[in-house]
């Protein structure tokens, strides 16, 4: 089999990051920007950054659909913080673009401001050792739909979630060298 | 749990990457960057157009109007502190503002100390003519940098040396043997830790912004182009006749940088851009980016 391709979100945030993982476990990375990037990616990654901005980004480069059909399609598809937020169903305030994809309801900066941005090492369900986590201006998991599995959580809120082929992390693995929830990704590849 | 730690303080601006900060100095000139894709807004006094033309002392915002902007907007919030205040600093940190920018474009409160930014939880970022200025910066606990610029101006200018400049001087440390990289400390007046690491990685250990005179769509890509991380837009967006239409077109170009098609398209019908100044016409003592060292 080739190197599978996973497509990296780079309309806004820290796609690099997500991007040098993706290299370092044999997959092949691409920045996704306008619709027709998206022709052959095996997998998906958005990544962290700003989620009103990559929102309103997405809606004007027309990108909502088509991802949304490529997602509920079943293609293997990961969001960290930003990204879990733009995968997510609802927000518990405001009004953004969201793909609704993933059957949450997320609460945006849930930890507070910057101030409150922390680093932790983390128990993740299947995993044999603790993860170390990183949250910015992080958001938790408010609610959760009936296909939604919780893999970790923070203070009782979910930071880490899956439904069939979508994981969602509250935190950033791309700002470590821990390339376990990536490597779950790419394992999603081929199992499909 | 730990707070303030340099992975968080820098995690936050890896975030901000790919996107525009715009200033704004009322709540709803935040909601109109907001609407726009603003990735963050820097709340101030005025913008430095306004500084330059009113003259007298450039200061923090009124912590009121603070605020009022984080109450109006979800995104990140910073806010100016002026160099080597490090009492602003303390107020901007005790309102939990996002970032805290220590700011030549305000008026400079001590001409020999910056802010040891160490002794804060609250990151900050803080403007750059050249690598050495940089690295001072980041040796004082500095989590992000921009050019400097020469903001108000809507001249883009400025912000192309200062990021040509720190580029040729990565380039030049990353071509260095190891026994160069003293007399290179010597001469940057940088920390050396900080220029060895610079060395090996070919790279600034932060994220490095353009600001100052950014006043166009085609400036942005063009600082993007240059290698830049990402964009702050002062003047430009609220000194232009259309705010809304100039703020969403530089984000998308911004995004799309590398294709001039996206960028020509954005570009079209968005009235006029900021009035510019050459830089000519600036004495010294008109020139913030010659404040700080």
């Amino acid at each position: 089999m080739n190197a599978p391709i996973v497509g990296v979100l780079a309309l806004q945030g820290d796609f690099r990051e997500h991007l040098a993982v993706v290299t370092r476990l044999g997959a092949v990375g691409r920045e996704i920007r306008l619709p027709e990037d998206l022709d052959g990616i095996d997998a998906l990654i958005i990544p962290g950054g700003e989620s009103t901005t990559i929102g309103k980004l997405a809606t004007r480069f027309e990108l909502i659909e088509p991802l949304r059909e490529l997602i509920n399609g079943g293609l293997p598809t990961y969001g960290t913080c930003a990204g879990l937020i733009f995968a997510s169903s609802t927000v518990t305030e405001g009004n953004q673009p969201l793909l609704g994809v993933l059957d949450v309801v997320v609460q945006r900066n849930a930890f507070g401001r910057q101030n409150e941005s922390f680093e932790t090492d983390l128990d993740i369900d299947g995993f044999d050792a603790p993860f170390h986590a990183v949250f910015i201006r992080a958001p938790w998991v408010e609610k959760v739909g009936g296909d939604v599995e919780v893999l970790a959580s923070v203070q009782g809120h979910p930071v880490m979630v899956r439904q069939d082929n979508i994981l969602g992390t509250s935190f950033h693995p791309e700002l470590t060298e821990d390339d376990r929830i990536h490597q779950m990704l790419i394992e999603m590849i081929s199992r499909r | 749990m730990e707070r303030g730690t340099d992975l968080v303080k820098r995690g936050l601006a890896d975030m901000l990457k790919g996107g525009v900060i715009m200033d704004v100095v009322t709540p709803d000139e935040a909601k109109i960057a907001e609407e726009a894709g603003a990735v963050a807004v820097m709340a101030l006094e005025r913008v430095p157009a306004d500084i330059r033309k009113d003259g007298g002392v450039a200061r923090m915002s009124d912590p009121e109007m603070i605020q009022g902007i984080q109450a109006a907007v979800s995104i990140p919030v910073m806010a100016k502190a002026r160099i080597g205040h490090f009492l602003e600093a303390r107020v901007l940190e005790a309102l939990s503002v996002d970032y805290i920018d220590e700011s030549e474009v305000l008026t400079p409160a001590d001409e020999d100390y910056h802010i040891d930014k160490w002794a804060f939880t609250t990151p900050f970022v803080c403007g750059a003519r050249n690598l050495g200025e940089a690295l001072r910066r980041i040796g004082e606990g500095a989590a992000m940098i921009r050019t400097k610029g020469e903001a108000g101006t809507g001249n883009i200018v400025e912000a192309v040396r200062h990021m040509r400049t720190v580029t040729a001087g990565i380039r030049e440390l990353s071509t260095m043997t190891s026994e160069q990289l003293m007399t290179a400390t010597r001469d940057l007046g940088a920390p050396y830790q900080l220029v060895k690491e610079v060395a090996e990685t070919g790279k600034l250990p932060v994220v490095n912004f353009a600001a100052g005179g950014i006043a166009t769509p085609s400036d942005a890509a063009l600082m993007m182009a240059l290698g830049c991380d990402g964009v702050f837009v002062g003047s430009g967006i609220f000194k232009s006749s259309n705010p809304s239409l100039f703020a969403r077109a530089i984000v998308d170009a911004t995004t799309n940088w590398q294709n001039p098609d996206v960028i020509a398209k954005v570009s079209m019908g968005l009235g006029k851009a900021m009035p510019g100044l050459e830089m000519g016409t600036l004495t010294e003592a008109e020139q913030l980016a010659r404040r700080g060292w």
